[in-house]
């Protein structure tokens, strides 16, 4: 629970979450930043402005239908708390920042962990990208895992094999 | 037993030169840039110093020269801070075991 | 003797900063750091910082330390010297600066005092066995120097430096064993970052406090216990971690010693993290020759230290007949109040008013 250890209930999740039909699309950012902290680089990094904040130290509003699934708010969150979803050609995928010296490659096979580090399935890795791809010491990895469908809400992190 | 991190996914670690210091009577390999204390713990030596009337091990403590829990004897000067103190080629480095006298 | 028109102790964040406006104002410069290397503990952090983008957030810390020291670096009215530690402070504005094989005496019209903070102990049976250690001990060792002390590590403190430096043991290959905390919820670690770790399979024990390490040159095993509503171990919840490094991040304490030494009025405001010098927001103390910025003046972050410098250097350029734009001032104490709107501030400002209504007292 958010204010006993920090990590979202699947309530919080859902509470704002991208409708199916938007999913189907393809990725798109969805934030779980819940705190008032004051920050906004995800604001700065958005190429068509999907990301708003009333003010610095309120958390942000992705506008589902212009975010375009690009991923640069997710590599630029210095709290690593921006994912993409997708559901495109009934494939579920998510998108994780991942800092770890331990990057898998795509077509490997790894475990899909939830918010708590636990093993809930196995998953594909779809696609592994650098952001912004400039020098090692500021770039973050994204890497994208296709993981069952109803898994969507609740894959959030991985572990190699 | 060495403790450098060989690889990590965001920072770099240039490898500099090798110099020796002398721990105890011991040649230790340390690398120009250390610490005393980086040095010491890389080559897997924590205990720095005894505590003075004790004799309880101490180490490390807080890395920055805050605390006095890493004095030793550092080319025969002691209570010098091992964490704030850079290593050079021969520099004799031993356990303080007392409060220390200058030389 | 070095004769400067400021002098600023502390090459972190805060004395960067400080140093930066005031030379920019046309003041002459000398910014004293005891490591050989400026950076302050902005070195040890990988993380992304939060705050502005156009204030460089979303920058890893140690890399924006390497920018304000190439800035620092390359300002002709400024000074460095590193590898010295201001000691001594008399009230002619004369300084005394010792190297370890060397000292320098200073002679400042201003001195901006950005000397940070220190890491707090706590009390468990063998406390003082090697590995049991500061959290920024270890971010040290690892992130500057690449020396890991220990393989398997428990983490003492669930606020924002027990769970990042959980985060940057994993980063350097290192296990964790749990991050223990003995309040009921997290200590004050913003959600994203406790967040990240436990997502990465570390446990987060709440209500859960450290017994004892035993070890007989080192730190063998760790043994923590539940705490009960009086805050007292519970009999029978004992664990036995097998870590060899106990890296406490249990609270900072602001470093006074050379405000005491130069007569400057101190207040112990634990919003503050304990004693601290009394200060305005320009970072005027009751000396009016010192003022004081960054974690020095009480433990916030290095977003409101690097403000606080800033405007403590242009405040000092100021006063010394240096033209500075007025506006400079306050488009920095803007910023700091949009910053601290969060209510993740509200307590470094409950203390801010205390500390400056005691003055009135």
């Amino acid at each position: 629970m958010l204010n006993v250890d920090g990590v979202p209930t699947l309530d919080d999740v859902m509470r704002n979450f991208p409708s199916e039909e938007r999913l189907i699309k393809g990725f798109v950012a969805v934030h779980e930043c819940y705190q008032d902290i004051p920050c906004n680089p995800c604001v700065e990094s958005c190429p068509v402005h999907a990301i708003s904040m009333e003010k610095l130290t309120t958390p942000p509003v992705i506008d589902f239908n212009k975010c375009t699934g690009c991923g640069n708010c997710v590599a630029s969150c210095p709290g690593l708390a921006i994912f993409l979803l997708s559901l495109k050609n009934g494939s579920a995928q998510v998108t994780i920042p991942y800092e770890m010296m331990d990057v898998p490659e795509k077509g490997e096979k790894v475990d899909g962990l939830d918010r708590y580090g636990r093993k809930v399935c196995e998953a594909d890795v779809a696609r592994v990208v650098k952001l912004p791809s400039l020098d090692k010491t500021s770039r973050t990895t994204l890497v994208t895992l296709e993981i069952p469908r109803e898994l969507l809400p609740v894959v959030r992190s991985f572990r190699r094999r | 037993m060495s403790r450098r991190i060989q690889e990590h996914p965001i920072l770099e670690f240039p490898r500099t030169k090798e110099i020796t210091i002398v721990f105890e009577g011991r040649e230790l390999v340390a690398h120009e840039g250390d610490t005393v204390a980086s040095a010491l713990i890389a080559n897997g030596i924590d205990v720095l110093r005894d505590s003075m009337s004790l004799h309880r091990p101490r180490g490390l403590f807080c890395a920055i020269g805050n605390c006095s829990s890493c004095l030793m004897v550092i080319n025969g000067v002691p209570n010098t801070r091992a964490c704030v103190t850079p290593v050079s080629q021969g520099m004799t480095v031993e356990r303080q075991r007392d409060k220390g006298m200058m030389p | 003797m070095i004769f400067t028109d400021v002098m600023v102790i502390g090459g972190g964040p805060a004395g960067m900063n400080a140093a930066l406006t005031a030379a920019e104002s046309g003041a002459q410069v000398l910014l004293v750091d005891k490591f050989q290397k400026l950076g302050g503990q902005l070195v040890k952090q990988t993380h992304k910082f939060f705050g502005w983008a156009d204030r460089g957030a979303g920058t890893r810390g140690f890399n924006l330390a390497k920018q304000l020291a190439a800035q620092v670096n390359a300002h002709p009215n400024i000074k460095t010297l590193l590898g010295y530690e201001v000691i001594g402070g008399y009230p002619d504005q004369t300084y005394l600066a010792a190297s370890w094989e060397d000292h320098v005496k200073i002679s400042a019209k201003k001195a901006v005092i950005c000397t940070g903070a220190a890491e707090r102990m706590i009390l468990f049976e063998n406390n003082d066995l090697p590995g049991v250690m500061g959290a920024g001990a270890v971010q040290t060792l690892m992130n500057e120097y690449g020396v890991l002390p220990g393989e398997s590590f428990l983490i003492v403190g669930s606020g924002n430096v027990g769970v990042i430096l959980a985060y940057q043991l994993l980063q350097a290959g290192a296990h964790v064993d749990a991050v223990i905390d003995v309040l009921p919820k997290l200590g004050g670690a913003y959600w994203v970052h406790a967040a990240k770790v436990q997502r990465l399979g570390v446990p987060l024990l709440l209500r859960r406090t450290v017994l004892g390490v035993y070890g007989t040159e080192h730190v063998e095993e760790a043994v923590t216990a539940e705490v009960g509503e009086n805050m007292e171990p519970v009999a029978g919840t004992e664990m036995h971690h097998k870590v060899d490094v106990v890296a406490l991040a249990v609270g900072l304490m602001p470093l006074t010693d050379l405000f005491q030494m130069l007569q400057v009025r101190t207040e112990y405001i634990p919003e503050l993290g304990g004693f601290v010098p009394w200060h305005d927001e320009l970072g005027h103390t009751t000396n009016p020759n010192v003022y004081v910025a960054g974690d020095a003046g009480g433990i916030e972050e290095a977003t409101t230290a690097s403000l606080g410098g800033s405007i403590a250097g242009l405040v000092a350029a100021k006063e010394l007949g240096f033209p500075v734009d007025e506006n400079r001032i306050q488009e920095y104490l803007r910023a700091l109040s949009s910053f601290r709107e969060s209510s993740l501030s509200k307590k470094v400002l409950e203390g801010i008013e205390r500390m400056r209504g005691d003055s009135n007292a």
